[in-house]
């Protein structure tokens, strides 16, 4: 794609990303994994001054404002940034440190809480990451996150052990789920070459429509409230908080983060983590070099959808503590994105998930406080995607020269 | 290049002083001295149902008792902890939470801040079990709604031509089941009285059974689902499924001689299918929005739940607009006759899902 559009693209003055090598072939995967953190940095800020605009655009004092433009332009502009500015601040203290809050708790609690946030974005992220890294566009995030979330839910209030042990388990449980749910995307991909990306949005409807049955069972539910919504999950299962009563900040911040560094071990130092790459990179030499892609291909779904899964158990056992249609949220597909945006580098997904979290957590202050729509949140982070996806867009709004081809190996 | 960062630089900079202006003087430009909140579920407020109907009820409490009203829409269910949250923390006197997934953060929410006021729209608090629950500082509004689906029941029959009536559901959950059980029994009510064999498709009173579009926002489903009811024979179709209903408003309008009953709000006023709409079982979620903030401003907020009933119009038959010439006299007496009842207790539309 990106081969395709370069020459045409720079429409600017000088054409400062000249054709990438000729011959060199690059699938769009590889050079969005392979964009340098700054291309990253700079679409996050096209998308916010993006997001200003619609901000603006959206806000009735800034259209009545642009009406007298030119009899008062002093006041057009005022409107435009105060508005733009108290919706980003408001962002800005919902999201990291609150300076308006009534207490000194309260106004650290915003970090914490785009932690919270940011918890399952980033189980799941790794998830997504993964699955590129070699080569598998794992589109069933949703499904997995949903299967997590319903078999740690379920472990959470069925069974009745003691603290820490039900909590590990029903964990297990999740990652049992999200295992399960994935593996057989993994063993249809590597048995009778399906493709993977179908299978998984396929997946993801079926996880969401099961949830929405099981929800109608008694037996599942356990309890006769006739809405579909489950009983809340023991205290004993909940992953205990990290800090007291205001803040929710819970265990599974302290799991994504082991995650990472697991991810990071698998890819980076293991064996088996040098295959998935192989894999990744060039399935044809890695067979020849007598690596197993079928097997590979199980193995790194069934990890993927382990750690969303995880992802899933840590949204009901941290956060919500009881099931409901809705419990993954978009999870599942913003843990793309999330992925997308950390390059599937396990630390880059880490910082794009709390990224993400972080925005969410803004949002909502941003949503109650300014008025200002939520949905611009999802179009920030829509366009940072899409910048993403096209770094030779962003290079030619920055006037950024071409990047030598100096990256390393896949 | 530098040209570039150094006007992004002025502006973000200029972006934070500015910024810090504005949040200074937000606070003091309103001197209301009430504030009403509410927080949506993901349906939204332009869900053409009950959260586009309690925001109506806060326009209407801010235009006419002069409050200061907060709004949050939530996207997902893990919005709503730290959407009603920032309410709780903005200081908001009242805070609504729209529909039965609210139930547990509005319940939570009110527990930790007795000195502060909430309601629930469309549910009733429970424990864990499932049981029944009343919490000090918190009002459900629940609506009788198969009060006037009853009515609604009664009309459908009496003025379906082919003899067969449909209806369908977003999800089978009580505030909609509700609905089509009322329609059911009005049905029954017009086969009785008239030694009629109306048929009632999409809905099983008696096993809870029947037809479900699966959500409340895939309007393509709405379409498909009447389009079968519609092969099927039925003429006059109830979809209770928010937005939803516009697919089904789609597929009747495609079919001629089909009419719908529109729920929750007056579908005649506020879809563009006015023509086919026969009529409507209103539920009037603003009114009892603006009551219950009227009430916490005089100080006279009570826990006690508010149960829109025919009788205190809190639900209601729309009037039959572009049909009144269609729907014969006798009818329209009849249904006066039952509405009558029903407000006298001489008649009682019994459902599973009546909020108790």
């Amino acid at each position: 794609m990106t081969t395709d559009i370069s020459p045409a693209a720079p429409s600017p003055a000088p054409p400062p990303t000249a054709e990438a090598e000729p011959g060199k072939e690059q699938n769009l995967l590889q050079e969005i994994l392979s964009g340098s953190w700054l291309v990253s940095v700079l679409a996050i800020v096209l998308a916010l001054l993006l997001g200003g605009v619609l901000i603006a655009v959206s806000n009735a004092d800034v259209i009545d404002a642009a009406k007298n433009l030119f009899a008062a332009p002093g006041s057009f502009f005022s409107t435009l940034f105060s508005t733009v500015g108290e919706a980003y601040s408001a962002l800005f203290r919902g999201a990291v440190f609150d300076w308006d809050a009534r207490t000194a708790e309260r106004s650290i609690r915003p970090l914490t809480e785009s932690m919270v946030n940011g918890t399952p974005l980033i189980l799941a992220g790794l998830g997504i990451a993964m699955a590129f890294r070699s080569g598998l566009f794992n589109i069933g995030g949703q499904g997995q996150v949903i299967l997590g979330a319903t078999i740690a839910g379920f472990l959470g209030y069925a069974l009745h052990l003691p603290p820490v042990v039900h909590m590990l388990i029903a964990a297990v449980g999740g990652i049992v789920g999200g295992a399960i749910w994935a593996g057989i995307a993994g063993v249809l991909k590597a048995r009778t070459g399906a493709n993977e990306v179908i299978v998984t949005i396929m997946l993801n409807s079926i996880a969401g429509y099961m949830l929405g049955y099981l929800l109608k069972q008694n037996w599942f539910t356990h309890t006769t409230s006739a809405n579909p919504q489950s009983r809340t999950i023991d205290d004993s299962s909940q992953m205990f908080l990290l800090l007291p009563a205001p803040f929710r900040l819970h265990f599974g911040f302290i799991i994504a983060i082991l995650a990472t560094i697991f991810v990071w071990w698998l890819l980076e130092r293991s064996t088996i983590g040098f295959e998935f790459k192989a894999v990744g990179a060039n399935p044809h030499a890695a067979r020849t070099a007598g690596i197993s892609v079928s097997k590979v291909t199980i193995i790194v779904m069934v990890v993927a959808g382990a750690l969303a899964g995880l992802g899933g158990a840590a949204q009901v056992l941290g956060t919500e503590y009881k099931l409901t249609g809705g419990i993954s949220g978009s999870i599942g597909f913003d843990a793309i994105t999330v992925a997308l945006l950390g390059r599937s580098k396990p630390l880059g997904t880490f910082l794009a998930g709390l990224l993400f979290g972080a925005f969410k957590a803004g949002g909502y202050l941003m949503q109650s406080q300014t008025g200002t729509p939520i949905d611009i949140v999802l179009v920030v982070q829509s366009v940072i995607v899409l910048l993403i996806a096209a770094p030779p867009l962003v290079r030619s709004i920055f006037r950024l020269p071409t990047p030598v081809l100096k990256r390393k190996e896949a | 290049m530098k040209k570039l960062v150094s006007a992004v630089s002025i502006a973000a900079a200029s972006a934070l002083v500015l910024s810090a202006c504005g949040s200074g003087d937000s606070g003091s430009s309103e001197s209301a001295d009430y504030m009403a909140c509410m927080v949506s579920d993901s349906g939204g407020w332009d869900d053409q149902s009950f959260n586009q109907s309690g925001k109506e009820g806060m326009e209407a409490a801010k235009k006419n008792l002069g409050i200061e009203e907060k709004l949050a829409e939530s996207a997902g269910d893990s919005d709503f902890k730290p959407n009603v949250d920032n309410m709780v923390q903005a200081g908001c006197n009242l805070t609504f939470g729209v529909g039965f997934l609210l139930e547990d953060t509005i319940q939570e929410a009110a527990e930790a801040n007795t000195d502060l006021n909430f309601a629930l729209i469309d549910s009733t608090f429970s424990d864990a079990d499932g049981n029944p629950v009343t919490v000090d500082n918190a009002k459900p509004l629940v609506f009788n709604t198969a009060e006037a689906a009853y009515l609604a029941g009664y009309v459908a029959a009496a003025t379906s031509e082919s003899g067969k009536v449909g209806t369908f559901g977003g999800i089978q959950i009580p505030s909609v089941t509700i609905f089509m059980d009322g329609f059911s029994d009005g049905v029954k009510k017009y086969n009785e009285d008239n030694k009629k064999d109306v048929k009632l498709l999409g809905w099983n009173k008696e096993k809870q059974d029947g037809s479900f579009s699966g959500d409340f926002e895939n309007q393509g489903q709405g379409q498909e689902l009447t389009k079968q009811l519609i092969s099927q024979g039925a003429d006059v179709i109830m979809p209770v499924a928010g937005p939803v209903g516009l697919g089904a408003a789609a597929a009747a309008k495609e079919a001629k001689d089909v009419k719908l009953v529109w729920v929750d709000s007056d579908g005649y006023e506020s879809t563009e299918y006015g023509d086919i709409i026969l009529t409507s079982v209103v539920k009037e979620i603003a009114n009892a929005v603006e009551d219950t903030i009227k009430e916490g401003k005089e100080d006279k907020f009570s826990a006690e739940p508010y149960v829109g009933t025919l009788k205190n119009e809190g639900v209601g038959l729309a009037p039959f607009h572009d049909f009144d010439s269609k729907v014969p006299d006798k009818v329209k007496k009849q249904v006066e006759d039952l509405k009558q009842q029903i407000i006298d207790g001489k008649l009682t539309v019994e459902s599973e899902s009546t909020p108790k």
